[in-house]
């Protein structure tokens, strides 16, 4: 049933208790609204789409949602997802995690689920910290920060979430900022449509944690932030230089075509037993 | 006929295909890898699909997605694999997914000994996830049983919508034996109930008169919620005292009203025995063979009562069983998992405990010396 004119309001889930949960001022609700965006601009049918989510305050965003919604186990989004997307080859399915649950509990399916390039999009929602326990280091928290177990400054390195994701395999890995909605909104629907395990860094904050043991407690503050130590790629590609450390670059990092894990395992079935049936795959508008 | 040797992983893995099981993901550990190699063979052929996963967290969390999917699913793994799955046990438990986790267990704990059978886990089979929750395990004596208790595991996780073991041990999964392939179709397959309601009306965690809602796949209409948190009928998190707790009444009577139907035994000369055995799994074996023995060499009035379901615990037989008996003896091969609820039941002062956990099988003559110093 296709709804053209659906704004993205028909997507949530309206006899679900409102408000949500989240502090006012979060960047969480902005993640949400790039996604619900991209299905309305992708046209994608509401039983189409799942979106999975594992444990903190990004694992609290699928219960808004009109669509096939699981909130799984600490860090283990991506597996429950890889058994979703065996069973209905055909859905679009959406992970989103904290960088904590991406990346500390759920470091290893992380890297596998690149590295089989299975068709999923996870977003990273990365706000450094792990804020629905109360400011606890996470494994993006960068050096010397303040945190609940870091009261001395945090004495470890961060993870680089998208080189990590290049390095494991997957096809598509972009970056921006709760900050910069527009293009967070395109990269968004860009890995959605993208056709392979595509990553989305979608760089947060968390005044209410973070925010008030590092200077800077209000979301104003944080979003100046975003505004002021992020830069494009393209302005780093054409310098010709590194990219820099102490930045957040933002765009495309990797968009290449490789084998598909799920396609690659229909070639498996037509080995051992005959040819497949064609999959149902719904019509993807707006391919470019 | 078609009498083939059939070893017991080989058994298990062909009673879930036959069961209409079509997605397995799993891990390697000794001794099960033989179940997950038969499915990585068997499944493309079927058009079903088979994954190895990174380790044993992800490959039940994957078995629920794709339950979820709609797809039967299986996992198998040991000791420590059946460790590490607890968490999202409790995951299926409390989502009400419907899954078959086999564990062919070996000694423990940790790396234990790998190659050596054990009946070890029975305890974490009952209560190895966190919380309060009800459980069902079943355990196979022979390569036969390994097919149609496998089916049957799936035939309870389909009907009651919840994570079904089946505990085999290292003997019973490496052994063969002739099993004629001819006669080894399943009486009944059971499949998960779909919604009859439009979607606007499903209620995926809601109350019916079976106390088993329907679970409808994602992807075909019905579009809910499911999450690991107290939740409410439909599936959104609560924290309201009327909704958790028929919630948590719905959840255990699940399987207590349907316990006779569950729990499955096989009782030999019980009726009038002085001296009763209690035995499942590969113990049964040595315990079928102590009784022999002991009836024809000694005349003695001894029955066996071999357990195919531990959990739920099938108090009534055993209750009934030990009533008329002198002397209980409870043989498995761990330091008394089994014996506690058969204690608990009958009588701390009739048990005699038979157990051994060092990775060698419960002989024969170690059933004759207890019942010898009865």
């Amino acid at each position: 049933m296709k709804r053209h004119d659906q704004g993205t309001y028909e997507y949530l889930r309206h006899h679900k208790k409102f408000p949500h949960l989240w502090c006012a001022g979060c960047g969480i609700g902005i993640v949400m609204g790039s996604i619900l965006r991209s299905v309305q601009n992708l046209e994608l049918e509401q039983d189409d789409v799942a979106v999975i989510s594992g444990i903190g305050c990004t694992g609290r965003m699928p219960v808004y949602l009109d669509f096939n919604t699981m909130h799984t186990t600490h860090g283990r989004a991506l597996a429950f997802a890889t058994g979703l997307k065996l069973a209905r080859p055909e859905m679009e399915i959406i992970v989103v995690m904290g960088d904590g649950d991406a990346l500390a509990i759920g470091g290893n399916h992380f890297i596998h689920a690149a590295r089989r390039n299975i068709d999923l999009t996870a977003i990273v929602v990365n706000n450094t910290i792990y804020g629905m326990t109360g400011g606890q280091s996470s494994p993006t928290t960068p050096l010397d920060a303040s945190t609940a177990t870091a009261p001395y400054g945090h004495s470890e390195q961060p993870f680089p979430i998208c080189e990590l994701a290049m390095a494991a395999g997957a096809s598509f890995v972009a970056r921006s900022t709760v900050y910069h909605v527009t293009e967070l909104d395109k990269l968004v629907e860009r890995a959605i449509r993208k056709k392979g395990f595509s990553v989305v860094e979608a760089v947060s904050y968390c005044h209410t944690t973070f925010g008030r043991l590092n200077n800077r407690k209000t979301p104003v503050e944080n979003m100046r932030f975003l505004k002021e130590s992020s830069i494009p790629l393209r302005s780093v590609e054409k310098e010709g230089a590194e990219l820099p450390e102490d930045k957040i670059v933002r765009g495309v990092l990797r968009d290449v075509e490789k084998p598909e894990f799920t396609e690659l395992y229909d070639q498996v079935i037509e080995r051992a037993h005959g040819p497949v049936p064609p999959r149902k795959r719904r019509v993807r508008r707006g391919w470019a | 006929m078609s009498l083939e040797l059939l070893q017991g992983n080989r058994a298990c893995a062909l009673g879930a295909l036959a069961a209409g099981c079509r997605f397995y993901a799993g891990y390697p550990i000794t001794p099960s890898s033989e179940i997950a190699e038969i499915m990585a063979r068997e499944l493309p052929r079927l058009g079903g699909k088979f994954i190895q996963m990174e380790d044993e967290i992800a490959s039940i969390a994957a078995i629920i997605g794709a339950s979820v999917g709609g797809l039967k699913a299986m996992t198998a793994t040991s000791g420590p694999g059946f460790s590490l799955m607890q968490e999202n046990i409790g995951y299926a438990v409390m989502a009400e997914i419907p899954c078959v986790i086999v564990n062919v267990m070996r000694a423990g704990p940790s790396t234990g000994l790998p190659t050596s059978p054990s009946q070890g886990d029975v305890m974490q089979a009952r209560w190895g996830t966190h919380g309060d929750h009800p459980s069902i395990a079943l355990a196979p004596s022979s390569v036969r049983e390994a097919f149609d208790l496998t089916v049957a595991a799936f035939n309870f996780a389909e009907k009651f919508r919840m994570p079904v073991f089946v505990l085999m041990d290292e003997v019973v999964g490496h052994m063969r034996e002739g099993v004629d392939l001819a006669q080894v179709e399943p009486k009944e397959i059971v499949n998960r109930e779909m919604p009859t309601v439009p979607p606007e009306w499903y209620e995926p965690f809601g109350n019916p008169p079976s106390d088993v809602p329907p679970l409808a796949p994602f992807g075909e209409g019905y579009r809910y919620h499911i999450t690991g948190l107290l939740h409410d009928a439909r599936g959104f998190p609560t924290s309201r005292l009327d909704e958790i707790q028929p919630w948590m009444e719905r959840v255990f009577r699940k399987v207590e009203r349907n316990h006779d139907e569950i729990c499955m035994w096989e009782a030999d000369g019980v009726d009038d025995a002085r001296v009763l055995i209690v035995s499942y799994g590969a113990t049964a074996r040595s315990a079928k063979h102590a009784l022999k023995i002991a009836r024809a060499r000694y005349g003695r009035k001894v029955g066996l009562l071999t357990l195919k379901t531990l959990w739920p615990f099938p108090e009534g037989v055993v209750v009934q069983a030990a009533e008329r008996a002198q002397r209980v003896i409870v043989a498995e091969m761990n330091l008394g998992q089994i014996a506690l609820e058969v204690e608990r039941v009958a009588g701390r002062g009739k048990v005699m405990r038979v157990g051994r956990a060092d990775g060698h099988i419960v002989t024969p003559d170690q059933i004759l010396d207890a019942m010898r110093a009865v």
